[in-house]
């Protein structure tokens, strides 16, 4: 019964995970790895990884200042509203990533509430407000409960030797947070790399512009034909991916 | 005991301050609230009957149908699949199986339309296994389980671990089989989990985008989902049906997660 019960399971995940993941890898590399390099380092290929890490430079940073401030809001605040305001923190992983463009589109777009006053959409100002939007509830929520969990003892008895808040924030609540923090992060660029659907309908998708990573391998393989260039822009995906689990897995074993 | 008080008072009226709240809700209004609220003015330009209109348009309604059934079959199949991967996680033991605990989180880590391709590779017109699902519903329905794999394995196996064990030796043995006592003994305790990870990948599944959109094909009112009409409305330039669809389609995974939150805390009370 435990043998079948085990080979149940491996064999849904074999066929649903393991082996169609061993199969893109065995196609992107049956021609060698010079083949698989080659593919990778075309100008649009180079541009895209470009673009894709500028996302990340420009979005990281904005989630970790505002995130946080939205955690100590959320943790320390006493505020009518308080429960609006959490769920409107969590809205964003309700929402599907196509709904995310369209509503930047009908917001920031030409036709939309502010008329096209800012030049947002199909540029890079609007893939960021769209990676944004789908990433924003990651650093608050990794934050906001281990500052519920330290409280505010710490910070009450350096404010009582006179540090500033500023002080207070540097020496005591920003090493208390940096673990949750860190795991937010990387959820952040995890999720920033990997974003599509709210791209494909913000983003212009123009090769070598407004071509992410992930908007590289869906051209490829619809509009270009090039299934091997695909599965090797997927590949380079894949091996990002790979790295945010094991720093996943190696950040949750220092919060344990 | 006063003294002490004190300060915690100030800290709660404190902590980020005016300051600090006022950022966070501005911050939250122009990402998230702004945008949202422009989706549903549009889509009520035409008013309630110009929206109804838009999402009962026949490859509107296909599509919303096909989106919530397909999404319901892939939640029960993760019942199942679930609790069977977080039971052999959690009670079995065999070499390998940090690893096989680690790929369960793989699903969240890579990009989606990495996942449409992936599948496609194994089970697409190139399968070398001879067989291919592109563009039917199947197809929808192993990109979907693929990216909702998690949730239920994920909320059914921390409860598993805390599972009693005395009562399920003493149901084994007043002679109750392995079976019986999962069902009598086990299965009750996992009904909170089951259903809070079924609801979370369903409404997952309800918006999905890039998995789908490779291997689905998204033929109208056969396998295109909400999610692809959306996309579809805005590049032929007709933003207020997509409005409506995504109304729609927001509509029915609210109604799920707010279920689910009233679920749990009647349970909690």
């Amino acid at each position: 019964m435990r043998i079948a019960l085990r080979t149940a399971a491996l064999a849904y995940l074999g066929a649903l995970v393991l082996v169609p993941l061993g199969m893109i890898l065995y196609r992107t590399f049956e021609n060698g790895f010079v083949a698989f390099y080659e593919q990778v380092t075309t100008p649009a290929a180079l541009a895209a990884v470009s673009l894709s890490l500028t996302i990340v430079a420009i979005v990281v940073p904005l989630n970790v200042i505002f995130g946080v401030v939205t955690a100590l809001a959320l943790a320390r605040g006493n505020f009518p509203g308080r429960g609006i305001l959490q769920a409107v923190v969590d809205l964003p992983f309700a929402v599907s990533p196509v709904i995310v463009g369209v509503a930047l589109i009908l917001f920031w777009g030409n036709d939309g509430w502010l008329g096209g006053a800012l030049p947002v959409i199909f540029s890079l100002p609007g893939m960021v407000l769209a990676t944004i939007f789908v990433t924003l509830p990651f650093v608050v929520r990794e934050v906001e409960p281990v500052l519920a969990e330290v409280g505010t003892d710490a910070e009450e008895a350096a404010a009582t030797l006179g540090a500033s808040k500023w002080q207070t924030f540097w020496r005591i609540t920003l090493p208390a947070i940096k673990v949750g923090l860190a795991y937010g992060v990387v959820l952040t660029v995890a999720r920033s790399l990997g974003e599509f659907g709210a791209l494909t309908v913000v983003a212009g998708g123009v090769a070598g512009e407004s071509q992410t990573l992930t908007l590289l391998v869906h051209a490829r393989y619809i509009d270009d034909h090039n299934v091997f260039g695909a599965y090797a822009a997927s590949t380079l995906l894949m091996g990002l991916a790979l790295l945010t689990l094991v720093l996943m897995t190696t950040l949750q074993r220092k919060r344990a | 005991m006063a003294a002490l008080a004190l300060p915690k008072r100030r800290a709660a009226s404190g902590g980020a301050g005016p300051l600090g709240l006022g950022i966070a809700t501005l911050w939250l209004s122009i990402i998230v609230l702004l945008p949202l609220a422009a989706v549903l003015a549009k889509s009520l330009e035409g008013g309630v009957g110009g929206l109804v209109d838009a999402i009962t348009a026949p490859s509107a309604r296909a599509a919303l149908l096909i989106t919530v059934g397909v999404s319901a079959v892939v939640a029960l199949i993760n019942v199942f699949t679930g609790t069977l991967i977080a039971w052999v996680l959690v009670r079995d033991d065999f070499r390998g199986k940090s690893l096989v605990n680690a790929i369960i989180d793989l699903p969240f880590a890579l990009p989606t339309i990495v996942a449409s391709i992936v599948l496609l590779s194994l089970y697409g017109p190139r399968s070398p296994i001879g067989l291919d699902l592109y563009a039917t519903k199947p197809a929808l329905v192993i990109a979907l389980a693929f990216v909702t794999l998690p949730f239920v394995v994920r909320s059914v196996q921390p409860v598993l671990m805390e599972v009693d064990r005395e009562a399920e030796e003493a149901a084994a043995s007043l002679g109750a089989g392995g079976w019986t006592t999962f069902r009598r003994i086990i299965l009750p305790s996992l009904y909170p989990a089951l259903l809070g990870g079924a609801g979370l990948a369903f409404a997952r599944a309800v918006g999905e985008f890039g998995s789908v959109v490779l291997i689905g094909g998204g033929i109208p009112r056969e396998t295109e989902v909400a999610s692809q009409y959306i996309a579809k409305q805005i590049e032929t330039d007709r933003p207020a049906s997509a409005a409506a669809v995504s109304v729609a389609l927001l509509a029915i995974s609210f109604a799920v997660l707010f279920a689910l939150r009233y679920a749990t805390s009647r349970r909690e009370r």
